[in-house]
């Protein structure tokens, strides 16, 4: 007799924990022929809201680790990523409908990637920051600091797209919310538990599940949300009405792209630039 | 209070001769003055309520006519140039700057209000250090670690405020041309006539025409000015609420943005701290520039313990401030910018005596024309009242004391604000402590209110964002590079 298997409940990631959506919710993940995969849990802007405090709460702690040690948990997210490697690849090829070959080559890249950021987390204090040259008896130094909680709208790569926007963010000290790829949800729910059995405090990455048109206007409005990453918005209309909604209280936007993104390419320092402050202080140098 | 060991000053006031005031000024486009197609406004003196000058308020027609001018001079002359050119004629600038100096600083007193001492010491002195310090840059540009080939963005429109007027018009143009772009700038309605003497600046250093487009105007003008379709890159200085409208206005297009906003800055005072010196720098913090410096050092905190002995010197210091005629080189308070701003500073000193803050201000003689207002300070504040939360953007202190330097840390971050704070303390572990848990962009400590070119300044939170001064500041202008 074959053995029945036991199926997973998709949730949501806050906080540390995985709730259901608090509207009772649900919609279905398909395959790429439209085959049912999953129920998933339909996160609604209540959970939008308690994904915020979750983020706020975890601020203090994750920006005050020193960078050494988000070093170290990113890469310790990277390590688990490739325990679960054959997972995703089946998750990447089942959800998005591609062959063997690219989804292993993009699992391989998004376990690359967070290893290329957990590298960072030590680094682009040196790279962004620099001491100024005043003239007058100061040592004047800038350097950057995280700008906050950043809400995320996902690429609608589902893992490689998701895990290039969160990194960044992350690893100079960042806590985000992150609205899910809309078409393939289930490999960021494999990447919620992931995060939540590396050592990455709760509350760091929060993961919705959803509908991106009816979430991100209540993150572009929240007021204690600091920036907002369009990258996955792919409507410019509701690209325009997110970043009008961000000004109520000066949000930082990082706009969607213009042109396809490859992701697959090395990135460049944009995403690590976008979310930090660049502090200057002037320290009285005297006997 | 009587002023006991205040010297009398026989008055001293600089000479305006230097400074030619033409009775009216038209828009600087494409090289040279031209009439606008709209009405014309006065510009007085707050001082005397004397009218210096008409100016031209520019018709959206006004500044399509300078993006125009700017653009071609992008497309034609400025982006052909070497960056060792481009240096070149920025050198140029700082040298004439500083050369004019003088008659600046006079016509900066006589449009802003602002005591000569300062125009003369600060604003004039940094104008020409800027343009000096990016002038250096303009062929070094793929030194400044933004990327491999950094490239201008084109044409920027520049917004400025009234409180430093030719130091911010300095802020705005000289990295701009470095890092290639031209530039269409409007200064503020209320101080119009620095900038275009400026234009003759540009004239004198052989600027080509187009680079540099000086439009005259107010909000309207500004905003036709931000929402120009050709327009690649907007830059402003001002009000919090302004700035929320440009971010909205920019919404959904390509163009680049830095803003550079309001504040309600703590200026934090330890025990240990040198009493008599954090005097100086609470004095300087807020009734420099009559308070009308978004970075003001506008909420004091004092530890407890040694809040009667900082009040008690503060008092006596305030005591000694002159107020009166900018171009009095004894003057320390000068004139507020407009009638409009100090209805604003006393609506809401009014609203702190209503809510229970105990008010005291100099007593001194306030002239009979023009706009005034005593360097004042509120004690009994606490964080909810309204003159501790809202910018009043005037010689207004309110004053409010902590235990702990958590407690100082959680009330300086009490603010939708970030744009800077002061520490005073002896102690550099405390300074750098305290630096790493404020929310804010620019930190002084055992100082308050210093500017350098080659420092970074810039906000949090909505004070605004991307960063002016430094290498920063060139990111501001570049292509790809992070703002």
């Amino acid at each position: 007799m074959t053995r029945l298997d036991v199926r997973k409940t998709h949730k949501l990631y806050i906080g540390g924990v995985f709730p259901r959506s608090e509207s009772g919710r649900t919609f279905e993940a398909v395959d790429a022929k439209g085959g049912f995969l999953a129920n998933m849990a339909l996160a609604s802007r209540k959970d939008g809201r308690d994904a915020v405090l979750a983020a706020r709460k975890a601020f203090g702690g994750w920006s005050s680790r020193t960078p050494y040690n988000r070093g170290q948990v990113l890469y310790r997210v990277a390590e688990v990523m490739e325990g679960r490697r054959d997972q995703l690849i089946e998750q990447i090829r089942s959800g998005a409908g591609v062959a063997d070959k690219p989804a292993t080559a993009s699992v391989d890249a998004a376990i690359d990637r967070v290893v290329w950021y957990a590298g960072w987390a030590d680094k682009y204090v040196q790279v962004l920051g620099n001491a100024n040259p005043v003239s007058g008896p100061y040592f004047n130094l800038s350097s950057p600091e995280p700008t906050g909680v950043v809400a995320v709208v996902a690429p609608s790569d589902p893992l490689l797209g998701l895990v290039s926007v969160i990194a960044p963010a992350i690893a100079t000290g960042n806590t985000v919310v992150v609205i899910a790829s809309e078409t393939v949800p289930v490999p960021a729910v494999t990447m919620s538990e992931i995060m939540a059995t590396s050592d990455l405090p709760g509350g760091v990455v929060n993961i919705l599940t959803g509908h991106a048109a009816e979430i991100a206007p209540w993150l572009a409005s929240h007021m204690d949300v600091n920036a907002l990453d369009l990258g996955g918005v792919e409507d410019p209309d509701l690209a325009a009405s997110l970043e009008v909604a961000a000004a109520d209280n000066l949000k930082r936007v990082l706009r969607a792209p213009t042109a396809q993104v490859d992701w697959l390419a090395e990135p460049s320092l944009a995403r690590l630039e976008a979310f930090v402050e660049t502090k200057t202080v002037w320290h009285p140098i005297g006997v | 209070m009587a002023s006991t060991g205040k010297f009398e000053y026989a008055p001293a006031p600089e000479s305006r001769t230097i400074v030619d005031i033409k009775s009216s000024y038209g828009l600087f486009i494409g090289g040279e003055f031209v009439d606008g197609n709209g009405t014309s406004f006065k510009s007085i003196s707050p001082a005397s309520e004397e009218v210096l000058a008409e100016v031209a308020e520019a018709t959206e027609a006004d500044v399509d006519r300078a993006v125009r001018a700017a653009r071609q001079a992008y497309d034609k002359v400025w982006s052909k140039l070497p960056g060792s050119e481009r240096a070149k004629y920025l050198y140029r600038i700082a040298r004439i700057m500083a050369e004019r100096s003088r008659e600046f600083a006079v016509l900066e007193s006589l449009d802003n209000g602002k005591p000569i001492k300062e125009s003369r010491d600060v604003d004039l002195p940094l104008v020409s250090q800027w343009f000096f310090y990016y002038a250096g840059w303009a062929d070094k540009l793929s030194y400044a670690g933004l990327g491999p080939d950094p490239r201008a963005l084109g044409v920027a429109g520049q917004v400025i405020p009234w409180n430093f007027p030719i130091m911010m018009l300095a802020w705005k143009i000289a990295p701009a041309l470095a890092a290639g772009n031209t530039v269409v700038l409007k200064p503020a309605e209320t101080t119009p006539l620095t900038a275009l003497l400026f234009a003759e600046v540009c004239q004198q250093a052989d600027l080509p025409p187009g680079v540099v487009n000086i439009i005259t105007g107010a909000g309207d003008t500004g905003q036709a000015l931000v929402e120009h379709r050709d327009v690649d890159k907007v830059a402003f200085t001002g009000s919090t609420s302004v700035g929320k409208a440009i971010a909205r206005s920019v919404a959904g297009t390509s163009k680049k943005v830095t803003l550079e906003l309001g504040g309600k800055a703590a200026n934090i005072v330890f025990d240990d701290a040198p009493l008599d010196q954090a005097v100086e720098g609470i004095v300087g913090g807020i009734f420099f520039n009559q308070g009308h410096v978004c970075c003001a050092g506008s909420r004091l905190l004092v530890q407890e313990n040694v809040y009667d002995a900082v009040i008690d010197r503060l008092k006596a210091r305030m005591s000694t401030l002159r107020l009166g005629d900018p171009l009095d080189k004894n003057t320390d308070i000068g004139a507020i910018n407009s009638a409009e701003q100090l209805a604003r500073i006393k609506e809401l000193s009014d609203i702190g005596d209503a809510e229970g803050a105990e008010r005291w201000s100099v007593p001194c003689e306030i002239p009979a024309n023009g706009f005034w207002f005593p360097p004042t300070i509120f004690t009994g504040v606490t964080q909810a009242h309204r003159i501790a939360r809202e910018e009043i953007f005037g010689p207004v202190l309110s004053v409010l004391t902590f235990r702990t330097p958590s407690e100082a840390v959680e009330k300086a971050n009490n603010t939708p604000y970030g744009l800077s704070a002061g520490v005073w303390t002896e102690k550099g572990s405390r300074i750098l402590s305290m630096a790493n848990q404020l929310r804010a962009g620019v930190v002084w400590a055992n100082t308050f209110n210093k500017f350098d070119p080659a420092s970074p300044f810039g906000g949090y939170k909505e004070s605004g964002y991307g960063r002016e001064g430094g290498r920063h500041g060139l990111a501001a202008y570049l292509q790809g590079a992070s703002a």
